[in-house]
C-alpha cells in the first residue's frame, strides 16, 4: 500500500516543492518571512478552479492564477514598504484579506475541478504523468529563476535581502526590490495552488492553512541535503523541491503506519522550529561573534530613523557563518 | 583645483525625537561647502553630529530644514538610493558595506553599477572580471585569487578594503568615510587608511572623512573641521592645518566644550 501510494506522494511533493521555491525566494533570498503564502496558494487554486468551471482552458487558468498571486505579493509589499508595517504582520494582514477574497472568488468554501470531463495539466488520476509534467514545470522555473537572479536586477534583489544598507549605498531601490521579490514568490505559490487544485480535483478555502510551515520544512530539508554538495543557486532550488518530495513521502509513511495524521501539522511545526533554532543556537553559543560587545552608536544618530523603512523583523537567521551582521546578532536578547 | 562646489550644505538642522524627553539636536543651522578635490577630515566628540552629518548627506535621514546640493543638484528630497550615484560610502561597521552571502566579484559588480538602472543584462560579465582582478590585486590582500569567495568570509580589514574599493570603483563625486578604520586593529587601520589616501590622490577624489584619531585628522587631507553640538567650531585649511598639533586641537576642544571628552583623548 505504501509503494502504490508513492507516485501520488511524489507528485504532491513536486507541487509543494514548487510552492516551497516561492517560500525560498522570500525567506532565503529576501530575508522576509512572508505569511502571505497561506492565502495566495488558495487564491491560485480558487482562481484556477473557478475559471475552469466556467470553461476556461487549464493553461489560461493557471496564467490568471499566477497574476492573482503576484497581486497578493504586491499588497504585502505595499503594506511593508509604503506603510512601514513589519514583514510578518504585512503577510498576516494580506492572508486575512485573501480569506475573504478567496471566498468571494469561489462563491462558497470550495470549488470542484472536473478532472475527468475536462483537460487538466496534472491529476491524481494519473500520478505518473503528473510527475513528468511537474518535472518539466520545475525545470523551466528553476532555469528561469537561475537566469533572473544572475541578472543586474536579480543581483539587486539578492543584495537587498542580504544587506539593505549596502544596497541603498549602491543605489538599489530596496523597497521596490522587496515588492518585486514578493510578487515573484507569491506568483509561484499561486501557480502551485492552481496546479494543486487541478491535481486533487478541487480548491478549498482551507487548502493553504499551514502552507508556510510545509514550505519552510521543504526549504530546510532541501538545504540540509544539498548545501554540502553545492551552494549554486539552481542546486539549492532543486534541493528545495527534493525537500518537498521528502516531506510528502514521510507524510505517506505516517499514513501507512496508521499513525494519527492529525498530529502531522504539529510535528511539522515542531521540526521546523527546531531547525530554525539551530543556526541561532550555533551563533549564540558557538559562534565567532558570540560575545562581541556592541559598538556604542554615535550621537543621537542611530535611534529613530530605523522606523520607517527598516521595519523588518529580526527573524531567525540563516547561514550561520555568514550572518555576522550587526543587526541580527547583537540585538536578539 | 577648480572652484566647483561638489557639496553645498545650506543651513540644515536635524533634531531627533523632537518634542520628547529624548529630544536631541544633532545638527543646528549647519552649513558647509566642499570644493572639488578637497579632502576634509571631521573630528568631534560623541554626539557632536558627525555621523548625522554623513547620514544626512547620504539621505539616510531627512533633514528638518535647509538644503543639500550635490554637484549642483538639489538632493534634499531625494531618497538615499537615488543620491547613491554621486556618493561612494564606507561605513564604520565593516559588516555594513558588503553583501556577505554574495561573491567578492558580485559585490564589485553591484558597486560598478551604482547609479545605473539595473536591467536584465547579466549581473557580471566575463570582461569585467579581469578589471576586478587588477583592482583587487592593488589591495595586496590576495583577494584577486578568491574572487568567487563569499564576502562574508573576509575579515573586518579585508571587508573595509573591499568596501573602499567598491565605493571608488565607479568614481564618485564625493567619497564619504564614516570612521571607516575605527573598528579595525591599529595595524590594519593604518593599512586601510594608507590605501584610502592612495586611491583618493590617484583619482582626485573629493573626500570627507570622519575620524576619532586626531593625528590622522591632521596628517590627512587639506582641511580639518571640528564639530561640537551640531555645529562647526573650528575650520582650518592649508598651511595652518599642516602646522597643527594634537595639543592645539585638544585646547580648542577644551575651550569650546568646557570639559574634555574621554573618547577624544583616547582617540
Amino acid at each position: 500500500m505504501f509503494w502504490s501510494a508513492l507516485p501520488g506522494a511524489i507528485s504532491l511533493g513536486l507541487i509543494w516543492g514548487l510552492m516551497a521555491i516561492g517560500v525560498y525566494i522570500t525567506y532565503k533570498v529576501l530575508d522576509f518571512a512572508d505569511l502571505t503564502v497561506d492565502g495566495s496558494i488558495c487564491t491560485g487554486g480558487a482562481v484556477c478552479a473557478v475559471l475552469m468551471a466556467s470553461g476556461v482552458n487549464a493553461w489560461a487558468a493557471i496564467i490568471v492564477a499566477i497574476i492573482a498571486g503576484a497581486l497578493a505579493g504586491l499588497v504585502t509589499g505595499i503594506f511593508h514598504t509604503l506603510m512601514g508595517i513589519p514583514a510578518i504582520l504585512s503577510g498576516i494582514l494580506t492572508q486575512l484579506i485573501l480569506w475573504s477574497v478567496n471566498l468571494k472568488i469561489m462563491g462558497q468554501a470550495n470549488q470542484v475541478v472536473d478532472s475527468r470531463g475536462s483537460y487538466v495539466i496534472v491529476s491524481q488520476l494519473d500520478a505518473g504523468w503528473s510527475i513528468l509534467i511537474m518535472f518539466g514545470f520545475l525545470a523551466v522555473i528553476i532555469a528561469a529563476l537561475y537566469w533572473f537572479f544572475g541578472t543586474e536586477a536579480g543581483c539587486g534583489i539578492r543584495a537587498t535581502g542580504n544587506n539593505p544598507n549596502m544596497s541603498r549605498a549602491q543605489g538599489i531601490n530596496v523597497s521596490l526590490n522587496k515588492i518585486i521579490g514578493l510578487m515573484i514568490s507569491n506568483a509561484l505559490v499561486a501557480l502551485a495552488g492552481a496546479l494543486l487544485a487541478q491535481y486533487q480535483g478541487f480548491a478549498d478555502i482551507n487548502m493553504g492553512r499551514g502552507a508556510i510551515v510545509i514550505g519552510l520544512a521543504a526549504v530546510i530539508i532541501g538545504e540540509a541535503i544539498v548545501t554540502r554538495i553545492s551552494r549554486n543557486f539552481a542546486v539549492q532550488l532543486t534541493g528545495v523541491v527534493l525537500g518537498g518530495i521528502i516531506y510528502y513521502i514521510v507524510y505517506q509513511f505516517v499514513i501507512w503506519l496508521n499513525l494519527d495524521t492529525e498530529y502531522l501539522k504539529m510535528f511539522s511545526a515542531i521540526v521546523v522550529a527546531i531547525f530554525l533554532a539551530i543556526p541561532y543556537w550555533k551563533k549564540r553559543y558557538f559562534g565567532k561573534f558570540a560575545k562581541k560587545p556592541k559598538q556604542p552608536p554615535e550621537g543621537g544618530g542611530a535611534l529613530p530613523a530605523e522606523g520607517a523603512l527598516t521595519a523588518e523583523q529580526p527573524t531567525a537567521e540563516a547561514d550561520p557563518p555568514e550572518t555576522a551582521q550587526a543587526e541580527g546578532g547583537a540585538d536578539h536578547v | 583645483m577648480s572652484e566647483k562646489h561638489i557639496l553645498e550644505i545650506q543651513n540644515i538642522s536635524k533634531t531627533f525625537n523632537r518634542g520628547s524627553v529624548n529630544e536631541k539636536v544633532a545638527l543646528k543651522d549647519f552649513s558647509l561647502t566642499v570644493e572639488e578635490g578637497d579632502f576634509i577630515t571631521v573630528i568631534g566628540g560623541n554626539g557632536a553630529g558627525k555621523s548625522t552629518l554623513m547620514n544626512v548627506i547620504c539621505g539616510t535621514y531627512p533633514v528638518d530644514e535647509g538644503k543639500i546640493l550635490l554637484g549642483g543638484h538639489d538632493v534634499t528630497r531625494l531618497p538615499e538610493y537615488r543620491r547613491a550615484k554621486y556618493l561612494g560610502r564606507v561605513f564604520q561597521d565593516p559588516m555594513m558595506g558588503t553583501s556577505p552571502n554574495m561573491e567578492i566579484q558580485e559585490n564589485l559588480a553591484l558597486a560598478y553599477r551604482r547609479g545605473k538602472v539595473r536591467s536584465l543584462m547579466p549581473g557580471i560579465r566575463k570582461s569585467e572580471k579581469e578589471f576586478y582582478r587588477e583592482q583587487l590585486a592593488r589591495l595586496g590582500l590576495g583577494l584577486e585569487d578568491r574572487m568567487t569567495a563569499k564576502a562574508g568570509l573576509l575579515s573586518g580589514g579585508q571587508r573595509q578594503s573591499l568596501t573602499l574599493l567598491m565605493a571608488t570603483l565607479k568614481k564618485p563625486d564625493l567619497l564619504l568615510l564614516d570612521e571607516h578604520t575605527a573598528a579595525l586593529d591599529p595595524k590594519t587601520a593604518a593599512k586601510v587608511l594608507a590605501f584610502t589616501e592612495e586611491i583618493a590622490a590617484e583619482n582626485h577624489l573629493t573626500t570627507v572623512m570622519i575620524t576619532h584619531n586626531m593625528m590622522d585628522a591632521i596628517r590627512c587631507g587639506n582641511r580639518l573641521i571640528m564639530m561640537q553640538e551640531g555645529k562647526i567650531i573650528y575650520d582650518v585649511a592649508g598651511e595652518e592645518k599642516k602646522s597643527l598639533r594634537v595639543e592645539d586641537l585638544l585646547e580648542r576642544f577644551r575651550a569650546s566644550a568646557g570639559e574634555l571628552n574621554d573618547r577624544m583623548l583616547l582617540g
